[in-house]
């Protein structure tokens, strides 16, 4: 494995300064950087062979959906998935949720069926349900969550029925960093018939996802979150779904005959993805998959829980710190708050010292209303930061004690 | 003292730090000393929408005058809306609406200014033009309503 200052190297942000002070990035959580790799096909795309794929007629044309498509399968190949048909780009995490509760829905779901989510999750995979259920007649059903921040598995087993028509969950808590026993919640929902949709946007990026192994029947992750571009994100759906389930997107590419009596669709994956698709950033994440994969998914996993046994360990003694979320299982995120200091404080200060955490609710208001909290500090390290920076972190929160008390 | 020499007094006393930690240091200790707001007007009418910790804000028209009270659960953003207090409160409303509120950049604290930073600081600025507009239509010269904005 490079070291690192060879990784670090490879992203050259991460040598920026902020008010003169070097750049602490903990905000992966929100976005992660970009190693020059990934620039440099973003790069090479625009100058080489920019043309609309599927279309052409012409050379770079040809060029530009052989590499889309190769994207394609690099991202098949990671996820581990069977086939190229069940790999649908879209432009996020959220996209990808939206077109399931629009496409399933209209589909499978009627007036009384349910849907369970977690009490951890997103607004992006919340809302889009409730807009299911309103337009469906479906009641949302949540699995609720300890003092710890983990799911309570007794109380899902409760909720899950015969009138439940999928699982919506995430892999990781974006607020807490808590990691959700899937294998279980899917286990135990296909014991009883019923789908479920992995939320993978904050579990990516910090391990390996198998989702053959794992057998949900959708994933949806974000590029940008595993250090690809923005704006390309990926669903993975199982075919026997995504045959069944109807586009959720008029447009070009995805038909195969238009006339104004009829038109019939292309096939898989082409038949939700409408309109021209953000090819470079497709072909930019698989860059960044290969990355990924040169850098080693189990290095990046183990690289990440020291850093988090660092970080707990340096922030545990600062007194009036507390730690929001303390699972076991967790990826490389804290999230905290000091004494009675408003979060937005503690970030301002911590911003004019070059740290980048995010404040707030993180889009995840459920999770702050269960610990009866209106938003916290998120420090969200991922394999690229280094201990000196957790120091720096430290050091910066004593400051912000110091300042306001 | 003029719109603009409260301005100019604020910008010399932040032009002395160049470090962001003692202008930080100056916006708590103002935050500490703004005057409380009555509690019962920390109520949803009052609150400033847009800004990611809550601010209050309360108008008041005296004789012409519009003073203003307000409070916050963070300490920096209290600090902010006291020096626009300092500098908006107890004015015409003719003067709240045209007045040109410069020491914001001149005291760096432009990039909170902007509508998608949280803390509002564009908000609040918004809210007591508003405020001031609407005593100037209204011409109400009896008490502040929350209600209308």
């Amino acid at each position: 494995m490079k070291n690192i200052a060879e990784i670090r190297a490879d992203f050259p942000i991460l040598n920026t300064k902020v008010y003169g002070k070097p750049l602490v990035y903990f905000d992966n959580g929100a976005t992660t950087q970009k190693p020059q790799c990934v620039i440099d096909t973003m790069n090479e795309v625009y100058t080489t062979y920019n043309a609309n794929i599927h279309r052409g007629v012409h050379a770079i044309s040809d060029r530009a959906s052989e590499e889309y498509e190769k994207a394609r399968e690099k991202v098949r190949s990671f996820i581990n998935a069977d086939k190229r048909e069940e790999i649908v780009f879209t432009s996020g995490t959220t996209a990808s949720i939206n077109a399931v509760a629009f496409s399933f829905g209209e589909r499978f779901i009627k007036k009384g069926d349910e849907i369970i989510i977690s009490n951890l999750e997103h607004h992006a995979n919340i809302v889009p349900w409730q807009m299911m259920c309103d337009r469906k007649g479906a009641k949302l059903k949540i699995i609720p969550v300890n003092d710890n921040g983990e799911i309570i598995p007794e109380e899902y087993h409760k909720i899950l029925s015969a009138k439940t028509r999928l699982v919506a969950v995430t892999q990781v808590s974006n607020a807490l960093g808590t990691i959700l026993p899937v294998n279980e919640i899917i286990e135990a929902a296909h014991a009883m018939n019923i789908p479920v949709l992995i939320d993978g946007a904050q579990g990516i990026q910090h391990g390996v996802t198998d989702v053959e192994k794992l057998d949900c029947d959708f994933y949806a992750f974000s590029g940008h979150k595993i250090y690809g571009p923005t704006g390309i994100g990926v669903l993975y759906g199982k075919e026997k779904w995504l045959t069944d389930m109807p586009p959720y997107q008029g447009g070009g590419d995805m038909v195969e005959n238009v006339t104004f009596e009829k038109t019939t669709y292309n096939e898989l994956p082409f038949k939700f993805e409408a309109g021209t698709m953000n090819f470079p950033g497709a072909i930019g994440l698989g860059t960044a998959l290969d990355y990924v994969l040169s850098i080693g998914r189990e290095n990046i996993a183990a690289r990440e829980q020291e850093l988090l046994e660092y970080a707990a360990t340096r922030l545990a003694g600062i007194k009036g710190l507390k730690i929001y979320g303390n699972s076991p299982a967790k990826i490389s995120t804290i999230s905290f708050l000091l004494n009675n200091i408003h979060q937005y404080d503690t970030g301002m200060v911590l911003d004019k010292l070059g740290i980048a955490v995010r404040t707030g609710t993180h889009c995840a208001q459920p999770v702050m209303d269960r610990f009866g909290i209106d938003g916290t500090v998120r420090a969200s390290m991922c394999f690229y930061n280094t201990k000196e920076e957790i120091n720096i972190l430290g050091t910066g929160i004593e400051k912000v004690i110091s300042m306001f008390s | 003292m003029t719109v603009t020499q409260v301005q100019d007094t604020i910008v010399d006393e932040f032009s002395v730090f160049d470090d962001w930690m003692d202008k930080y240091n100056l916006l708590i200790d103002m935050g500490k000393d703004l005057p409380a707001i009555d509690s019962k007007f920390k109520t949803r009418d009052f609150l400033i929408e847009g800004c990611q910790s809550k601010v209050w804000l309360h108008p008041e028209l005296r004789d012409d005058h519009v003073f203003f009270s307000a409070d916050s659960d963070a300490i920096i953003t209290k600090g902010i809306v006291g020096l626009l207090i300092r500098v908006l409160s107890g004015r015409t409303p003719d003067e709240i609406i045209s007045a040109e509120l410069y020491f914001i950049d001149k005291i760096g604290l432009r990039q909170n200014l902007s509508p998608t930073r949280s803390n509002g600081l564009l908000s609040m600025v918004r809210q007591m033009k508003l405020y001031a507009m609407a005593y100037k239509a209204t011409g109400d010269r009896h008490q502040a309503s929350g209600e209308g904005r």
